[in-house]
């Protein structure tokens, strides 16, 4: 996918001044938030479950490697191939060789944000075989020719006019037709599409070493449509979502559904465990397994990064998250956006050309606090934050100024004077309205909100003139002298 | 009667040159508990503008000064969540090839407090004598909440003066959008998100906004100011001041 991250201030920029696309994420994001502290509420344990996912998902990733030698090992026994494969470049090599060697033109997908991550469809359109998004929501922006704006709501950015248009354009679907009528409209469209694909390629949530089962989670059927109905299923993974045993699931399913929306389960988890045996009617007679590494290893042979491969890609800090809120998914300008966005993106694009991701956060903590894997986000932006600095990311103003600023904070007597001197003259900048038309900080601080005054001498000061505020009855109870000199 | 408990006073560089009433307002009420409060003269600041721009060494520079200046106190009482958590979250990170030095900053975090938390937690103090007109609100502080668990205490506090009212904000767990220096690099996010605050303050009604932290009082200030909203942000020491003059202090010494 096209990376644009570069252009995080324009694209923020033009996310904020549309004020439909502030209404829609944020009405959408009320409810996520509504959903999941509903289904939250109920669970006493719930603190408990989030640390147990986790301890498995660390678990899982201390033993990667062996991990996924078990998944290989055992779906291969079962008939499934594994493709392991560096780079995005490898991974779109793999999928098309498979799709062509089948001589397939249609193929349906469900879900992946791995296969954003790759650009994959781009390159089978390229090589002439037509590609249907299953899922509503990334069929949406597929007809509208965009990328997902969040991990499980991609057209979460979309008016309900532009949805209607962009059916009336593509489908049998009236303009006028209400939400369930275009729902049927394209769940009609889409049934010709799964029926007639040769080729069904699937993103997973989880993938059990153990057993070699990819587990999908979804709600609308289109999964378990594009994984049983054509003959060869492709099934593309990140490396780190494999996880050592069955029973791992009986955590993550539950933190999983509860954080993304607010559902004990979804609708539909598909267990797939390799292709059609001789003994059933159904299913895909060939099963892929495509594992992508692209920098996810790097990632995780760092300690200070590696958690960030305990995300279950639930969605939660995006519907948590303040800025995500106002500026929706396509300002992060890749395929990855919110809280986690802003800590993987740079990683895998270069800080160089993402350093504004890790700074455009107030550090609140909230993502922090309902990641169900627990995963430290604020100290991974503060992270990147200082790689971005020892990388020479920064100005040199700011460079020079945070010099200067712990040098005088280092030094009592210089800091007391510079603050003796700068507050009349603050004043008379700010009293005068002139602090307001400065560049930079006041100026900036300006637009939108009016700076403090300064009124009375400094707490240091008056601490001082009144021999530490003992100048007023019942102020001496048990004090001593403070040492102020 | 047993000493009373001594204090070192981290007043945080925001108050001392910005807000000068909010030091004082936390004097007079740690005073009012037979608190022994002291200020150490040669403190500056925690270092967090650096540390948060990813300036680790200039933090660490800023957070060895702070260890020469606050190592000897029996306890550090600071009005600023966000900077108690600078203290106690994030310099014993700074040092953690050192461990040593990592040691002593985190025997220095163990005794900072946060100055409501150190009334209710240290003290023990559930309620206050003094007296206050209208009502109040409250806003949660990211680190405050967050960082430090803080989330009941000031509440109680609150709500025990006599006369005031006690309203919740609607989403008070929301950040303002201050952010430090991310108020300014992304002024109009940072803005978009202090708009919501000012609404909800505006629906609330209340008379006063109180909160933990002078930085996010600063931002919301300047954003009620703007829209001309009466709402009066105060720092909770200088409500809780003001409520003992207009009515505990003297019932209070006896």
């Amino acid at each position: 996918m096209k990376v644009r991250t570069d252009q995080f201030r324009q694209l923020s920029q033009e996310a904020l001044e549309n004020r439909f696309i502030r209404g829609a994420i944020a009405r959408a994001n009320v409810s996520f938030r509504a959903a999941r502290v509903a289904a939250i509420d109920s669970m006493p344990d719930w603190e408990q479950l989030r640390q147990q996912g986790h301890d498995i998902k660390r678990r899982a990733l201390d033993h990667l490697p062996w991990a996924l030698e078990e998944f290989e090992k055992n779906l291969t026994a079962r008939g499934g191939q594994v493709h392991f494969c560096e780079d995005g470049a490898s991974a779109r090599d793999t999928v098309l060789s498979i799709v062509r060697s089948h001589g397939a033109t249609r193929v349906t997908k469900s879900k992946s944000m791995a296969t954003e991550e790759i650009g994959l469809n781009p390159c089978l359109e390229e090589a002439g075989v037509r590609v249907v998004e299953g899922d509503l929501g990334e069929y949406i922006v597929q007809l509208a020719g965009e990328a997902p704006s969040h991990i499980i709501s991609p057209a979460i950015h979309k008016s309900r006019e532009e949805i209607s248009r962009l059916l009336n354009e593509h489908i049998d679907c009236p303009l006028d037709a209400d939400i369930p009528d275009m729902t049927r409209a394209a769940r009609r469209a889409l049934r010709d599409d799964f029926l007639g694909a040769e080729v069904g390629i699937s993103g997973v949530n989880f993938a059990v070493a153990q057993s070699g089962t990819v587990v999908i989670v979804e709600n609308e059927g289109n999964a378990r449509m594009s994984t049983t109905i054509p003959k060869v299923h492709i099934a593309v993974v990140g490396i780190e979502k494999v996880v050592p045993r069955l029973e791992d699931l009986s955590v993550l399913l539950r933190i999983l559904c509860r954080s993304a929306t607010g559902q004990r389960i979804s609708s539909y988890v598909s267990f797939i465990s390799g292709p059609r045996t001789a003994v059933e009617a159904e299913g895909p007679e060939e099963l892929h397994v495509v594992f992508l590494d692209a920098g996810r290893s790097r990632l995780w042979a760092d300690p200070k990064t590696r958690a960030s491969l305990h995300c279950i890609r639930c969605g939660a800090c995006l519907n948590f998250c303040p800025v995500y809120e106002r500026v929706g998914g396509h300002a992060y300008g890749w395929v990855y956006p919110g809280p986690i966005g802003s800590v993987i993106t740079p990683h895998y694009v270069g800080i160089e050309r993402s350093s504004d991701l890790p700074q455009a956060s107030s550090l609140c903590g909230r993502c922090a606090e309902v990641c169900p894997v627990k995963i430290p986000l604020p100290d991974m932006l503060l992270d990147l934050r200082a790689r971005n600095v020892d990388a020479g990311g920064v100005r040199a103003t700011e460079r020079w100024s945070m010099r200067l600023f712990s040098m005088l904070a280092s030094m009592p007597v210089l800091w007391r004077t510079l603050t003796f001197v700068g507050r009349p003259l603050y004043r008379l900048l700010e009293s005068s309205g002139l602090a307001a038309r400065m560049p930079g900080a006041p100026g900036r601080w300006s637009r939108s909100r009016a700076l403090p005054k300064v009124g009375t001498p400094s707490f240091r000061a008056r601490w001082r003139a009144t021999d530490g505020f003992r100048d007023r009855p019942g102020a001496g109870r048990g004090d001593r002298r403070g040492d102020e000199s | 009667m047993d000493s009373p408990p001594r204090v070192s006073l981290f007043v945080t560089c925001l108050v001392d040159v910005l807000f000068p009433k909010v030091g004082e307002s936390v004097v007079r009420v740690l005073r009012h508990h037979g608190v022994d409060v002291d200020f150490p003269g040669a403190q500056t600041c925690c270092g967090q503008p650096a540390f948060n721009a990813g300036f680790r060494d200039e933090a660490r520079r800023v957070a060895e000064h702070f260890l020469e200046v606050f190592e000897s106190a029996a306890m550090i009482v600071c009005p600023s969540g966000s900077c108690a958590s600078m203290v106690k979250e994030h310099y014993p990170q700074l040092f953690e090839d050192r461990p040593a030095l990592r040691e002593r900053f985190e025997a220095l975090g163990q005794k900072t407090w946060e100055f409501s938390s150190f009334l209710t937690e240290v003290l023990g103090v559930t309620e206050l004598p003094g007296e206050l007109t209208g009502s109040t609100t409250w806003h949660d502080c990211c680190h405050s909440l967050r960082g430090l668990g803080i989330r009941e205490g000031p509440r109680r506090l609150l709500s025990s003066l006599r006369g005031g009212e006690f309203r919740e904000l609607e989403d008070s767990e929301t950040c303002c959008g201050f952010g430090g220096l991310f108020s300014v690099k992304f002024d109009s996010i940072s803005a978009a998100m202090l708009a919501d605050k000012v609404k909800h303050l505006e629906a609330c009604g209340a008379d006063r906004l109180a909160a933990t932290d002078c930085s996010c009082l600063m931002h919301i200030a300047g954003g009620l100011e703007r829209r001309g909203s009466k709402v009066r942000p105060m720092h909770i020491a200088e409500v809780l001041a003001e409520a003992l003059e207009s009515g505990g202090e003297s019932a209070s010494s006896s």
